[in-house]
């Protein structure tokens, strides 16, 4: 079982294997966003260091831009959000996964946050 | 958006979270964004207005009354419209306009036969109530109304829906766009005018606070009637080409500028037979003959991304050309749309213009206003 972990900015890390992670963002934070429109993937091949700006999302109302949880090199976008960026609403930690990337320090997961941890954060912003 | 504490609430609020409201503030006012659940989000929302009938809680706007044997007269030392000449149970778009030109608010203004009403935009609302009362009290009263609410009922079906709450609509069959009636509406005494905020059919709906609760819940307990939020109010104004105040309309621009031109009755223009007279008239009527340099326009991004406001426009070798007014994603079109100010030169539809975006350059091409057509009900004569 792959082990996922949080951002204080609403990013799911899932370590895939050896040091590849997929990243997206969390159901609080699609819900937060409301309709997405429109999303600027990375570069396949960028190097993102923590906390860089990888990904633009648009909602119907708003922008807002998914950092990069964790430093390494992009190795896969989700090319379906290009045109139906609406499954990121519909399911946000399945098909609605942003980014692939190799982790060039895999020591930065521990800034990150457990399930448990995530959990008690979004209870306390409702 | 913020945290809705300290907000004021309207008479529906209780019933906004009980629907599953997001709560945002407003104008100072504590209002559903959008929905949650299987029919809300903006974009359902906003589709569901274009298909059917929705209800939107707008009694943040502001109500005045302006009564008295000098109120139209009044009216139109402040206005570039004509108020003399609207019958009782008319009602017409009207702009306060400052010395320079500018616009201090846009409203609608209707005959209610013993006095006038005018609906005013809420953040304008105390600012408009203080400057008229200012301006004309010593010749009639002006009373902003504090016990009403404003719902409105929008969409192809919000006629059918006021039929069937005995809101006369079935036999009024000449009750068209832009014309207001008493009415009794789900056993409640109401003031419903024909017009709205989303370029389709359908009422604005003045009730006293008390009863605008169970009003809402008759509305809403038809199939066809779903709530929606400011968020889908904007996206459908917005298609629908229509102004939104302090962002695509303000003091800084002037209703020439601002392409509102139809807005200037004809009595009020040059040669008119009460031309002029109102604030900013000799700037306004001129640039009415004489053009100005820039304007308002609608914009088509191409491409998925959406250009919000603030964005500054350029042309191909990078001149300053303008600006974006208000942008964002139009669900019946399934694209961005968005309204700007552009160097009147490059206003022809069809012309391309460039837009930065976090470092990108986006193309945009000018296009006519509005983007989805008026399902206005007109009538037989225009």
């Amino acid at each position: 079982m792959s082990e996922t972990f949080y951002t204080e900015d609403h990013e799911w890390v899932v370590v895939e294997y050896d040091d590849v992670v997929t990243v997206g963002i969390t159901d609080y934070a699609q819900e937060q966003l409301g309709d997405i429109v429109f999303v600027e993937l990375p570069e396949i091949e960028s190097e993102l260091s923590q906390g860089d700006e990888a990904c633009v999302v648009e909602s119907v109302k708003a922008a807002g831009e998914v950092k990069a949880p964790v430093s390494g090199v992009v190795i896969e976008v989700n090319e379906d959000l290009n045109e139906t960026p609406e499954i990121i609403n519909d399911d946000p930690i399945g098909r609605g996964w942003f980014y692939k990337m190799k982790m060039s320090d895999s020591t930065e997961l521990e800034n990150l946050m457990s399930e448990t941890s995530y959990q008690q954060l979004v209870a306390s912003l409702s | 958006m913020t945290a809705a504490t300290d907000c004021l609430t309207t008479p529906l609020y209780d019933l906004h979270l009980k629907l599953g409201g997001k709560m945002v503030s407003f104008a100072g006012y504590s209002l559903p964004v959008q929905y949650t659940g299987n029919s809300g989000g903006i974009i359902k929302e906003h589709l569901h207005v274009r298909e059917a009938a929705g209800l939107f809680d707008v009694s943040h706007m502001g109500q005045i009354t302006v009564t008295g044997e000098q109120a139209a007269q009044a009216l139109e030392s402040l206005m570039p419209v004509d108020v003399l000449g609207l019958a009782p149970g008319q009602q017409r778009y009207g702009l306060l306009t400052n010395e320079n030109g500018g616009i201090m608010d846009d409203l609608m203004v209707s005959n209610q036969s013993d006095h006038y009403l005018l609906v005013v935009n809420a953040a304008c609302k105390h600012a408009d109530f203080a400057y008229i009362k200012s301006q004309i009290s010593d010749r009639c009263e002006v009373k902003q109304l504090d016990n009403k609410a404003l719902l409105a009922l929008q969409g192809p079906k919000s006629a059918q829906v006021m039929a069937s709450l005995g809101g006369g609509v079935g036999s009024m069959g000449d009750w068209f766009f832009m014309q207001s009636a008493v009415i009794t509406l789900a056993g409640v005494e109401v003031l419903a005018s024909r017009a709205g905020y989303t370029g389709e059919d359908g009422f604005e709906i003045s009730v006293q606070e008390s009863d605008a609760l169970p009003l809402a819940q008759a509305l809403l307990g038809h199939e066809d009637v779903l709530p929606i939020g400011l968020g889908a109010r904007d996206s459908l104004r917005l298609e629908a080409g229509l102004c939104l105040y302090g962002h695509d309309i303000d003091t800084h621009t002037t209703p020439i500028e601002a392409g509102l031109n139809w807005a200037i009755s004809r009595v009020r223009r040059k040669n008119g037979a009460r031309a002029g007279g109102f604030p900013g008239a000799d700037k306004i009527l001129d640039q009415l003959e004489s053009g100005v340099s820039q304007k308002r326009v609608g914009l088509k991004p191409v491409g998925r991304a959406p250009l919000r406001e603030g964005v500054l426009l350029v042309d191909s070798e990078g001149n300053n050309i303008g600006k974006i007014s208000s942008g964002g994603f139009g669900p019946s079109i399934e694209a961005p749309v968005a309204m700007a100010y552009l160097n009147s030169q490059l206003c022809d539809a069809g012309t391309t213009v460039f837009a930065s975006v976090r470092g990108k350059t986006v193309a945009a091409e000018v296009a006519k206003l509005p983007f989805v057509a008026h399902n206005y009900c007109r009538g037989h004569s225009s």
